[in-house]
């Protein structure tokens, strides 16, 4: 009973903060609504016992993809109000493949329904029930995708490099520390000694440099 | 009592507005990007479902894999974002079209 009131509570939650999120005029509102829709889903994998995933969803998705997307937007000095302009000639085509799509689920669940076209094969990976999400979700991921596991990291790798490749900029006139030329410098070539007469001076081409 | 159908259901629901996002929202890339974000929050409600219900970790490992590209892809595409805008002054995206051959 408590289980199905949450339940229905975050999915509404989720739900609502979904449909604003594609429909709220201010972009920066729509991350917030993002933000919203990614702690209720949170809040669903916690009712169904998936907590690591939980716990993941909230700090890649809310701590780093939504920071990023608020980062970006508001940043950017983009007039969003000259992107909303033909929304409404889009609606009938969304609604369209919105509908095409929803009947479509409908239909795959209702027949899902009906049977399977095949019998339910043997859990690949049977959840063990004396350990805790997490432990049990770190035994299968560090022994048998250890694989998949760095293959993963690699991909993070890549998109780090390849988003600082893509957005650095050189500026043209900004004056740098060169390390390499400062210690290369040798007194023969940075230091004049000069004995001048009294009185003469030293000539600058000879003297400081 | 809460079983999958429910989780399936909440999960065709969030995929439709995903799409239905992408399709009224042609020329503004960000809440495209913003509407992909959905779709996959709506696989990965699914794959969790399917998971705990089965009583089969695979879904909720696989689900992890999913995380790890929409992260890599949410930062790239901001990056190409930023890129384009900084060389065209705006981000809608049904003129975009410097790569046409």
């Amino acid at each position: 009973m408590i289980q199905a009131l949450v339940f229905y509570l975050l999915a509404a939650v989720t739900v609502v903060a979904a449909v604003m999120v594609i429909t709220a005029r201010n972009p920066v509102h729509s991350v917030l609504w993002l933000i919203l829709a990614f702690v209720n889903s949170a809040g669903l994998f916690l009712v169904i016992g998936a907590e690591f995933l939980a716990m993941i969803l909230m700090i890649v998705y809310v701590g780093a993809v939504a920071v990023l997307f608020l980062f970006v937007v508001m940043m950017l000095d983009v007039d969003f109000s000259s992107l909303r302009r033909g929304a409404l000639a889009n609606l009938p085509l969304g609604l369209l493949i919105g509908v095409v799509l929803a009947v479509e689920l409908v239909v795959v669940a209702s027949a899902w329904q009906a049977g399977r076209l095949a019998g339910p094969g043997a859990p690949a990976r049977p959840t063990p029930r004396d350990l805790p999400n997490a432990e049990a979700l770190g035994q299968v991921l560090y022994t048998d995708f250890v694989l998949a596991f760095q293959v993963a990291g690699l991909v993070l790798l890549v998109a780090m490099v390849g988003a600082i490749v893509l957005t650095h900029r050189e500026r043209p006139g900004v004056r740098r520390q060169s390390a390499a030329a400062q210690t290369a410098r040798s007194p023969a070539e940075a230091v004049v000694l000069a004995r001048p007469t009294v009185g003469a001076g030293v000539d600058t081409d000879a003297g400081v440099r | 009592m809460i079983g999958v159908g429910h989780y399936l259901g909440l999960s065709a629901i969030l995929l439709t507005l995903g799409v239905l996002g992408i399709a009224i929202n042609r020329r503004n890339i960000i809440v495209i990007l913003m509407s992909v974000e959905l779709v996959l929050l709506a696989v990965n409600l699914n794959f969790v479902a399917f998971s705990v219900f089965l009583g089969d970790l695979m879904g909720q490992v696989f689900t992890m894999f999913v995380l790890t590209v929409a992260a890599a892809e949410a930062a790239i595409g901001l990056a190409i974002l930023v890129v384009h805008f900084r060389n065209r002054g705006t981000i809608a995206v049904d003129d975009a079209r410097q790569m046409r051959g």
